[in-house]
């Protein structure tokens, strides 16, 4: 398939490479998203599972390939644009803002005036309010909505971010390690919460916590030293000699 | 009415401390004080103009600029500018070997007006340039840094040489702009005497409500969306950026914005002070704006306003007795407010001063509640 074909995926990465300073950080990876799956990734440190997602979202510029998101082509494009295409990224370690509320920090989010002049006269309408709650029911945050977010504890953080992406209604949505420091009680909250914005977008998610991926995933790649070393359900990729060798079986 | 309460003023806190500032120098100023002293309060409230800037520059944006000298300086520049030429008439420079050009052009034998200052022979210009040519001059340096994500202590720094930079200009074209001595002996107002009394009590005053609306027009930035998103980016940039945002436009347009606002406290202290010199736009005063935002409190538009007079308050007090302690006095204080209260006097009130009407209230209530009981139970025993 050449890389200007148009494909039925959400995401096709092709022969996409980086490296820094002669390291391959990202070594010919070749990857299809499908429409409406939850993807996880896995793999051991280094294997460079938040460079692809840094590529995906622009953080970090390609060497060479391409990425097209609904066969448009995302690698030249700056990172404000990419989020206006409709690819929301949660980073690895919660990221949002401590000083506003959960209020302001899913108004912020909200894809309404983000120009600076828009932003100025933008105005807290009855449509926006309607959003902020629905989403932040969804989350579970809908009785915290004035609480400072810096004062939420871990697994609300997490969820606020995710919030934040959801608010935005991206058709793409990537998650960075969403239940690292969770609790128990919290990593099956998380499950469920995914499997429900899972539906009508694909979700791409990068963990390490097996059991959790299990009840996710409909789809696991492993990924190692920038390539993939396998790919298919649960299942298979564990039961894969290759993927017990570098990852499972320590 | 709402939009006045909660955008503009920044709801009952916010309307409260506006009211309070402006019935201070407003009423209680200029009622207590007379002309000489007002006159001077009026020169240290046009600082209060660059320490308000750098509320929304820094408190707000995260953005350190060490150079909102260089805002105030050309806004100074461009009246001082206008008023110089009208204190040139051919009448007034009849002496001269040019007459009808400014004097320190006469003594650096130039015999002509350079290009630049004729469209300054024009009010409505000038006032245009002011509010105009330091923001245009702001957006360069903006654009040329943020776009580059040059940000925090690099643009602390450029901003600085910035400062350095125009000063030398200053200094080194003495027959084009004045040099060192600066631009002095400024008379008149499209005639009008603007060193009588009359015209310091008006200049006060206009001071006074510019200061007013800038303060006003800053909130409603603050309120918006905007100002939570200075917020935000001031805290994760990144998680802003990856929320579909062009970051540097919003870093441009407070960058514009607050040499705006510099620009015009520059040119009201042109016209309350008679004269701009070069030692208003560099480094030293840029910084000195910096203390007095953070010492009133860098997250608060009105504590800023008092950062700044207590501070000039003291330099004019102490520079007067001992001219060597104050600068180690001021670095002294610089660094205090940064160690031991990081949000300024704004911060003190808001951790001990509504404690303290908290306390005072809560007293009478007790002693009220205590009044009571005792009548109740000396009705009691009556009966």
């Amino acid at each position: 398939m050449s890389a200007s074909t148009n494909t039925d995926f959400t995401l096709a990465i092709e022969d996409l490479t980086v490296s820094f300073d002669g390291f391959k950080a990202v070594d010919a990876l070749t990857f299809y998203l499908e429409k409406n799956a939850l993807h996880v990734v896995i793999g051991p440190n280094g294997a460079g599972k938040t460079t692809v997602l840094d590529l995906i979202c622009g953080k970090t510029k390609s060497t060479s390939g391409s990425i097209r998101f609904l066969n448009q082509e995302l690698t030249k494009m700056a990172e404000h644009d990419i989020v206006r295409a409709g690819v929301g990224r949660k980073f690895q370690t919660p990221s949002i803002y401590e000083n506003l509320t959960v209020f302001e920090n899913l108004e912020v989010s909200y894809p309404w005036g983000r120009g600076v002049f828009g932003s100025l006269l933008f105005k807290r309408s009855h449509t926006v309010r309607e959003k902020i709650e629905e989403v932040a029911s969804d989350i579970k945050l809908n009785d915290a909505l004035h609480t400072e977010a810096g004062l939420l504890s871990h697994g609300q953080k997490q969820w606020l971010e995710i919030g934040m992406l959801l608010i935005q209604d991206p058709q793409l949505l990537m998650l960075d390690e969403p239940v690292a420091g969770m609790s128990v009680k919290e990593r099956d909250q998380t499950a469920e919460l995914l499997k429900r914005i899972s539906k009508g977008r694909s979700v791409l998610v990068i963990e390490h916590d097996m059991h959790f991926v299990k009840q996710i995933a409909h789809k696991v790649t492993v990924l190692h030293q920038g390539k993939i070393l396998a790919e298919g359900d649960m299942e298979k990729v564990q039961n894969d000699p290759k993927v017990i060798e570098v990852y499972l079986g320590h | 009415m709402n939009f006045v309460y909660e955008r503009l003023m920044g709801g009952k806190s916010g309307l409260t401390g506006f009211l309070i500032l402006a019935a201070f120098i407003v009423v209680v100023l200029p009622v207590t004080l007379d002309i000489f002293r007002l006159n001077l309060v009026g020169k240290y409230l046009t600082y209060a103009f660059a320490a308000v800037s750098l509320v929304l520059l820094w408190g707000y944006g995260g953005i350190l600029s060490l150079g909102q000298g260089v805002f105030f300086g050309l806004g100074g520049y461009g009246m001082a500018m206008f008023l110089k030429l009208e204190a040139s008439s051919p009448e007034n420079t009849a002496i001269q070997s040019t007459p009808g050009i400014p004097d320190f052009m006469d003594w650096n034998q130039l015999t002509a007006l350079p290009w630049f200052w004729e469209p300054f022979n024009s009010f409505t210009f000038t006032i245009l340039a002011i509010l105009i040519l330091p923001a245009a001059f702001a957006y360069v340096i903006g654009a040329a840094m943020f776009k580059r994500r040059v940000g925090g202590v690099y643009f602390a720094i450029i901003t600085q040489v910035v400062a350095v930079i125009l000063t030398v200009l200053i200094v080194g074209q003495q027959g084009f702009i004045g040099g060192i001595n600066g631009i002095t002996d400024l008379r008149t107002l499209k005639g009008w005497d603007i060193t009588s009394d009359t015209a310091k009590y008006l200049f006060y005053f206009l001071n006074c409500g510019l200061l007013l609306s800038v303060i006003v027009a800053s909130r409603f930035i603050l309120t918006s969306k905007f100002g939570s998103l200075l917020l935000a980016i001031r805290d994760k940039e990144d998680r802003v950026r990856f929320s579909g945002y062009d970051v540097s436009n919003f870093k441009i347009f407070i960058f514009c914005f607050a040499a705006m606002i510099s620009a015009i406290g520059g040119a009201m202290f042109t016209l309350q002070v008679g004269f701009m010199s070069p030692s208003f736009v560099g480094i030293v005063p840029s910084i000195e704006m910096v203390i007095f935002a953070a010492v009133g409190g860098r997250m608060s538009l009105v504590g800023v306003v008092y950062g700044t007079l207590l501070i000039n308050a003291g330099k004019t007090l102490f520079s007067e007795s001992f001219p060597e302690l104050w600068l180690f006095l001021m670095g002294g204080l610089f660094i205090a407010v940064v160690m031991f209260f990081p949000n300024g006097l704004a911060g003190l009130w808001k951790d001990y001063g509504y404690h303290l009407t908290d306390k005072l209230l809560a007293g009478r209530r007790w002693i009220r509640a205590y009044m009571s009981n005792m009548v109740n139970r000396k009705v009691g025993g009556g009966a």
